[in-house]
């Protein structure tokens, strides 16, 4: 079995944000960027499982969907550990235009295991990975904490409200993975680093799609009032401001 | 055109969420002259059902289909996109919580409708059609234009609130059958924790850091939350340590929510542990560092040590109970 894992490249997540002129798009000046930690756990678990070779794992390839300037992201994937990494050269648009183009991506290698991460840091949207199944009219299961592979059988533990369910499904399909996945992201060692400069990296060109979507200006958060002290030694008083100014309790 | 909701049940019974849900497809109804029909998805009753009526459904569906007991994305979408043809929905909105994230991109892919997640407001523009939603892990906000003829919003939980309007609403049951080659989820075992108020549906969360030192320290925070009513919540490095369970642990990697009231004690507030609570409305600090950010996140802070502070705050809730 062969597993694609999907990554965006998205900046650090303590990097201050400031938007570009016209607030349509981020500044890019001084920003790290890094694998989206979803799809560094998600990475992570697919290289453990093809550490264990009762998995069936062959291989793992990673996805991106980005210009050129992601490069560094793609090298990292491929000196934690990926065999082979595909690169889609395009912005990526929206989550439409992603999906798609990952979707056509998945139709070419014919890929057992399709991992996303439940949401990319920089524009929340919690749509790739559903979009892509659907594309390819798999089934996908959302909120994935756990992934295992049980004589062949793919055997997924996904949370819902107040608990969560074990739940199997044949391949192929895509996980939407989340907290708990993998322990720790796992780091590129020195020989992995070397290593990566031999991997192979696919270029694609983009598949023809509109996106659904586009941004037209970004905000910063309303900044709250400021914070209002109270004494130590007197918190009655946060709890009567608590009940009668704030109303919360 | 009509504007669809998918109204989440849970054991047959709504939640807050779903009136929330309504009452925003009634805002946004409003806004284009149009009416809410609100679509049901399991066995609820008629009494139940009526109660989406309370936030201006005009129309319910009810799909009561003995094969989509258990959440299987592919069919649901299925079912969903099959009503909205018929309906011929405009607008579709759903929830931005489990459920909807698995269901409202298969569906977008269905109905070629462009998707806006994680929305917090009523649309800000009709034409174009634009949506304001959170991005960078809530350290900006965008304006989406969504461009394609069916538009979808998932909202975020908690963002909008109810809105009473009482409308004598239809209820509609239909059956719609679904091919069993769209079922390909098997739920082998469920494991529900019992007794707990559920972290993402409370109104009120006490949060523990690790400024708590220990995991021994923990019985006046888990007080404090029980006489509020409230979940316990608590962050990353607390769960990672096995102080606290795993469901607990809020932020970036963890849950995201947005109650009424979040109170944070010994959390140092890391932009990753905001990520996950900023967009709660009222947000209390205890910590003995007057120069940690969380207060700058705060409304009302308390400068002090959290063994000092958390009993005498459990004893003017106990003050207040009486
Ligand atoms: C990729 C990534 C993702 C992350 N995701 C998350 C996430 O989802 N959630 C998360 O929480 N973190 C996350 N983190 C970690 C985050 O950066 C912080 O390290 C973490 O939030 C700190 O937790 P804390 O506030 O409990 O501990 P600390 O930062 O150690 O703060 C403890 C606080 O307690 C105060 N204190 C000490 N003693 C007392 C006392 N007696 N009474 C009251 N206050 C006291 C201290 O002044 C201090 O402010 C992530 C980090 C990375 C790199
Ligand atoms: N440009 C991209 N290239 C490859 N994978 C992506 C890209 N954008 C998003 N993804 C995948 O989709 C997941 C969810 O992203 P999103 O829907 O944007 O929140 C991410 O965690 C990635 O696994």
């Amino acid at each position: 079995m062969k597993i694609l894992v999907c990554i965006s490249n998205v900046p650090d997540t303590t990097t201050k944000i400031k938007f570009a002129e016209g607030n349509a798009s981020i500044d890019t000046a001084g920003i790290q960027w890094v694998i989206n930690p979803w799809d560094e756990l998600s990475l992570t678990r697919a290289l453990e499982l093809k550490d264990d070779s009762a998995s069936g794992i062959k291989s793992v390839t990673v996805v991106h969907v980005g210009p050129a300037t992601s490069e560094p992201t793609i090298r990292k994937a491929l000196a934690i550990g990926a065999d082979n990494a595909i690169r889609v050269n395009a912005e990526s648009s929206d989550a439409w235009f992603v999906a798609a183009q990952i979707a056509e991506v998945v139709k070419a290698e014919q890929f057992d295991i399709i991992m996303c991460g439940i949401e990319s840091s920089d524009f929340n949207g919690s749509l790739v990975g559903g979009m892509i199944s659907e594309f390819l009219g798999i089934p996908s299961v959302s909120a994935v904490s756990g992934i295992n592979i049980e004589n062949g059988q793919p055997v997924l533990t996904r949370e819902i409200d107040g608990g969560k369910e074990i739940v199997e499904i044949p391949a192929p399909f895509v996980a939407i993975v989340q907290k708990g996945i993998a322990k720790e992201p796992r780091i590129a060692a020195m020989r992995g680093i070397m290593m990566a400069r031999s991997k192979p990296v696919k270029l694609v060109e983009p598949f023809p799609v509109e996106s659904l979507t586009e941004v037209a200006e970004f905000e910063k958060p309303s900044s709250r009032a400021a914070c209002r002290y109270i004494d130590a030694e007197n918190p009655a008083q946060l709890i009567d401001l608590l009940l009668n100014e704030a109303k919360v309790i | 055109m009509s504007v669809l909701v998918y109204t989440e049940n849970w054991d047959g019974k709504f939640k807050k969420l779903s009136f929330e849900l309504v009452s925003y497809a009634t805002g946004v109804a409003k806004m284009l002259n149009s009416t809410v029909t609100a679509v049901s998805v399991g066995k609820v009753e008629e009494t139940e059902l009526r109660k989406l009526g309370n936030y201006g459904a005009n129309k319910i569906i009810n799909v009561n289909n003995e094969q989509l007991v258990s959440l299987d994305s592919q069919a649901y979408a299925y079912v969903i996109s099959e009503i909205s043809r018929k309906e011929n929905a405009s607008v579709i909105i759903i929830s931005n919580n489990n459920t909807g994230k698995a269901v409202a991109p298969r569906l977008s892919v269905r109905l070629k409708a462009g998707i806006g997640s994680g929305v917090s407001k009523l649309p800000l523009n009709l034409n174009p059609f634009t949506v304001y939603k959170r991005a960078y892990s809530g350290n900006a906000f965008a304006h989406v234009i969504i461009k394609s003829d069916v538009k979808i919003i998932t909202l975020a939980q908690n963002s909008f609130g109810l809105i009473d309007t009482a409308n004598n609403a239809t209820i509609e049951n239909i059956n719609v059958s679904v091919d069993g080659s769209l079922l390909k989820t098997v739920v082998k075992d469920v494991q529900k924790q019992t007794g707990k108020i559920v972290l993402t549906d409370a109104d009120i969360v006490v949060s523990g850091g690790r400024g708590m030192k220990s995991p021994d320290n923990w019985t006046p925070l888990v007080e404090l939350a029980s006489l509020l009513d409230a979940a316990t919540a608590c962050s990353r490095p607390v769960s990672d340590e096995g102080w606290r369970p795993h469901e607990e642990h809020t932020g970036q990697t963890g849950k995201i929510i947005a109650p009424n009231l979040y109170i944070a004690v010994g959390i140092s507030g890391a932009t990753q542990h905001l990520a996950g609570v900023s967009s709660s409305k009222y947000i209390v600090a205890i910590n003995t560092d007057k120069d940690a950010p969380i207060f700058g996140s705060a409304q009302y802070g308390i400068v002090g040590d959290a063994m000092k502070v958390l009993p005498r705050l459990v004893d003017a809730v106990k003050a207040i109970k009486k």
